[in-house]
């Protein structure tokens, strides 16, 4: 269970060895000590500390520290019993939208947010006064005025449910509004209102002893820490034992809860990350050489998170103005790789490369971010999460030229303008005080586009930058960086998921499987692919042209788990070809004599397999 | 083996004044036994109509005809007195999107799929049941037991299709359901969707962005776009000869062959 990771914290560990301390306390206390704590001593009265009586005596000369000690149950228990009459009350109040339909939910979600705006001291208060003064009400009191917080953190909780699939599938199949509360809705948010249930106690604990400071919780002759604390108080000048003794007994039980509470959201909301060492081992793969063109070098790139390494050993080059796109499923390290060479990869995270050459420069050693913003652009999938929301489009762009270029306030917006019709936005004096919101997906994409050609980029890296958007939006976007491409004179790496995609844009292919290039071949070359993997990627797309009374190409298993991967080539088990030598060695990245790259220890027999 | 039937349909999300009309008076037939694949689009409409289809969503306006007869939803008809008969199924059934929400991380993939399945069977009948199904999808029994944690995405789809045929339903909704899954994993998926339409015969409303996978799929080819039915034709028909310009647009987008590339262009 994920719970007991929690216990395996240091701070979680102490804080439920204290927790059930406390609970331990408070069922065996009244047990072993109620007869010493009520035990009257007239002779006794109002004494210091000492050694018969650790924390004095009371008015009646009754022994305060077992008095503290057997407490704890009442205290305790009346913590607990108002959480649970407000964690009830807040569940009742949380799930009614999903219970009782929109219309009632909306006035109970009205009510619930009226309540939330009062203080909950001011509410206890309030019903104290109402229930009247006493345990029974303080209960009440302090248990309905935690109940708006719990109320409102189910109706998040509940609203985040409630949006999934899952929830609409149990509704097609028939599932009534109770048991698709109890068995769908309640099991998943259970976890984060436990937590809060245990981080709740212990502020009742603390609300509780306080009515009873005040007067207005438990009366006599019944007593818990508050009382205790209240009556301590009358001497606290002769002898404040006490009244302190009473106060760290309510300090120690609440931070128990507190503690627990936090440790354990803090320990499940993490997941613990998965270590698994992969030995690097080097490889010489072949690359492409390096020519006075060359934009971008890598050679012998490796990703590495936690001893997993998602890329390893990646070797290509890219010339002035040619576009190459990398293509792979989720998982093959495609965009690891792209990041890699924006070095936009954050610890954990370890990049390590033989050679990873911008323009010349390395790129391993010194901080790349004037490279970045000037020589070198990203654009990114999803164009929404990429610009800032609060920030007019044109306003963004020229940031970077006043960041980089040191343009001033108004030139950069005049470059910005420019640059927004560099990459075809109409109206783009219009476009530019407009904010992200106001375009469409298609136009954001464009704006981020313009954003990397605000600079002299030489490079374009663009990870997905088509996946958000439309069929008919695609083409244009694919269209603007072919011709941005063209026009500037860049080098365009692509990556994409989609080989139909790369096949629109770019000159060069290169084919990724589990963290590996394993092959690279001309885009109008793809009909002669020899690694059955591109084989098969090209047959399991349909396009208009697939024949309808075959059945799809199927790449059997599922693609690989960089924390797991097989001895030989990693795609071995999927392969219809694989035989004993693909089980055991991993065939290197070979040149062929037309310039080509594959790794494939079958790469001459492979044609005939998959989509022919 | 019935036809649906989505007569005038409108869906007005919001007010009269200030609401948007997601689908805009609709028609559109799905013949018994057959599939109609519906492309359009981002927000042109495709999953507000299969979500009203199933009953997810009110409809504003018109009628949904299953058999010439309303479309009753699961908790309509247990709450209106209907022969017993008619409780028991669930004559339409959706297969969603996102593979990673449309299972409950809670309940394992066995107790998901005899959720769906009719009441009134005993606790052996559905164990079997929920083995059978997860064979229909090619999937080992034995999987039952299992959380859709421990699955992949492509495997999860399965489940989400078994959950779907375990309401013995006549019609199925797939709302793109392959668009969320790897290439390699998409093609096992569309050949499991097609067999098994095929060998149960059922009627389908398949939905997608992508139309070369509408295309693989279907018997007719329906288009919306901006809450519009802007075409709706046998498939070959539609392909060969679009009457509508944005059917056209889509066409061309679609239209880089599998060879087909820049330079050659």
């Amino acid at each position: 269970m994920r719970w007991r990771g929690v216990l395996r914290t240091p701070i979680g560990g102490s804080a439920a060895a204290l927790l059930a301390a406390v609970l331990l306390l408070a069922i065996l206390a009244p047990i072993l000590w109620s007869d010493r704590a009520d035990a009257i001593d007239t002779s006794q009265i109002l004494q210091g500390a000492s050694s018969a009586h650790w924390a004095g005596t009371d008015s009646l000369g009754r022994d305060v520290f077992f008095r503290i000690l057997v407490a704890t149950r009442l205290s305790v228990a009346l913590a607990l019993g108002a959480t649970g009459i407000g964690v009830a009350t807040g569940l009742l109040l949380g799930t009614a939208p999903l219970a009782l339909g929109r219309r009632v939910g909306r006035l109970v979600t009205a009510a619930v947010n009226i309540a939330v705006a009062f203080p909950g001291l001011l509410l206890a208060l309030f019903f104290a006064v109402i229930f009247g003064v006493g345990s029974t009400g303080g209960l009440f009191a302090i248990g309905f005025a935690i109940a708006p917080a719990f109320a409102r953190l189910t109706q998040t909780l509940v609203a985040k449910i409630a949006g999934q699939d899952f929830i609409s599938a149990a509704r097609i199949a028939g599932v009534s509004r109770p048991r698709l509360l109890v068995r769908h809705v309640l099991p998943n948010i259970g976890e984060p209102l436990i937590i809060n249930a245990t981080i709740g106690a212990g502020n009742a604990l603390l609300a509780f002893a306080g009515l009873s400071f005040l007067g207005l919780g438990v009366q006599p002759p019944g007593y818990d820490w508050g009382r205790l604390l209240g009556t301590g108080l009358g001497s606290i000048y002769v002898h404040p034992e006490a009244a302190l003794y009473s106060g760290v007994a309510v300090i120690v039980a609440g931070l128990a809860f507190n503690l627990f509470g936090e440790a354990a959201a803090k320990s499940l909301g993490h997941r613990t990350a998965r270590t698994k060492a992969a030995p690097p081992s080097p490889r010489k793969d072949s690359t492409v050489d390096a020519s006075s063109d060359a934009v971008l070098t890598v050679e012998d790139l490796w990703v590495t998170f936690n001893g997993v390494s998602p890329v390893r050993g990646v070797s290509f080059g890219l010339r002035r103005s040619e576009a190459v796109g990398v293509v792979g499923e989720s998982g093959s390290g495609k965009s690891l790789t792209a990041l890699a060479i924006t070095r936009l990869i954050e610890l954990p995270g370890h990049v390590s490369a033989g050679r990873l050459s911008f323009l010349g420069t390395s790129l391993l050693d010194e901080a790349p971010d004037r490279l970045l913003g000037t020589s070198m652009s990203v654009v990114f999938q999803d164009p929404m999460t990429s610009l800032n929301p609060t920030m007019r489009v044109g306003g963004q762009l020229a940031e970077v030229a006043r960041t980089h270029q040191g343009l001033p306030r108004r030139g950069a917006w005049e470059r910005a303008v420019d640059r927004l019709s560099a990459v075809k936005i109409p109206f783009p004096g219009r476009r530019a005080r407009q904010f992200p919101h106001e375009l469409s997906g298609g136009m954001r994409q464009r704006a981020m586009i313009g954003m990397g050609l605000m600079g002299t980029p030489a490079l374009i890296v663009a990870d997905e930058p088509t996946t958000a958007l439309d069929v008919t939006v695609q083409r244009q976007v694919l269209r603007l960086l072919d011709s941005v491409r063209a026009d500037e004179g860049l080098a365009l790496l692509l990556i994409s998921h989609d080989i139909s995609v790369i096949r629109q844009v770019c000159d060069r292919v290169l084919v990724m499987y589990a963290g590996r290039i394993v092959e690279d071949l001309p885009a109008d070359g793809l009909s002669l692919a020899r690694h059955p993997y591109t084989r098969a990627l090209l047959g399991a797309v349909p396009s208009l042209e697939t024949d309808r009374s075959l059945p799809l190409t199927v790449i059997p298993g599922r693609p690989a788990d960089p924390s797991a991967l097989p001895p030989g080539c990693a795609f071995a088990p999927r392969c219809p070809l694989a035989d004993a030598r693909c089980r055991q060695d991993d065939p290197p990245l070979e040149s062929t004599e037309d310039g080509q790259r594959v790794a494939c220890w079958h790469a001459d027999i492979a044609v005939g397999v998959g989509h022919a | 083996m019935r036809e649906l039937r989505f007569e005038d349909v409108t869906v007005r999300y919001g007010t009269r004044r200030h609401g948007t009309v997601a689908v805009d008076r609709l028609n559109l037939t799905i013949p018994a036994g057959q599939v109609v694949g519906l492309v359009g689009e981002s927000g042109s409409g495709k999953s507000t109509l299969a979500r009203a289809a199933v009953g997810l969503t009110p409809v504003t306006d018109g009628r949904i005809l299953l058999d010439g007869e309303p479309v009753l939803h699961g908790w309509q008809s247990r709450r209106e007195s209907l022969p017993s008969a008619h409780r028991a199924r669930r004559p339409m059934q959706m297969v969603f999107q996102d593979p990673y929400s449309s299972l409950d991380p809670r309940m394992t993939v066995g107790a998901s799929i005899a959720e769906a399945m009719p009441r009134g069977l005993s606790r052996p009948e559905r164990r079997a049941e929920v083995a059978r199904l997860l064979e229909l999808v090619e999937l080992a029994p034995e999987r039952a037991e299992v959380y859709p944690a421990e699955l992949s995405g492509g495997q999860r789809q399965r489940v989400a299709l078994a959950r779907a045929l375990a309401g013995q339903p006549e019609v199925i909704i797939a709302d793109e359901i392959t668009s969320a899954l790897d290439v390699s994993i998409q093609g096992t998926v569309l050949n499991l969707v097609r067999d098994l339409q095929r060998r149960m015969r059922l009627t389908m409303l398949f939905i997608s962005h992508n139309l070369a996978v509408v295309r693989y799929v279907s018997d007719h080819i329906a288009v919306m776009h901006h809450g519009r039915l802007v075409e709706s034709a046998p498939a070959d028909e539609v392909l060969t000869n679009p009457q509508d310009p944005y059917t056209r647009e889509l066409l061309e987008a679609a239209g880089q062959g599998p060879y087909q590339t820049r330079r050659s262009r």
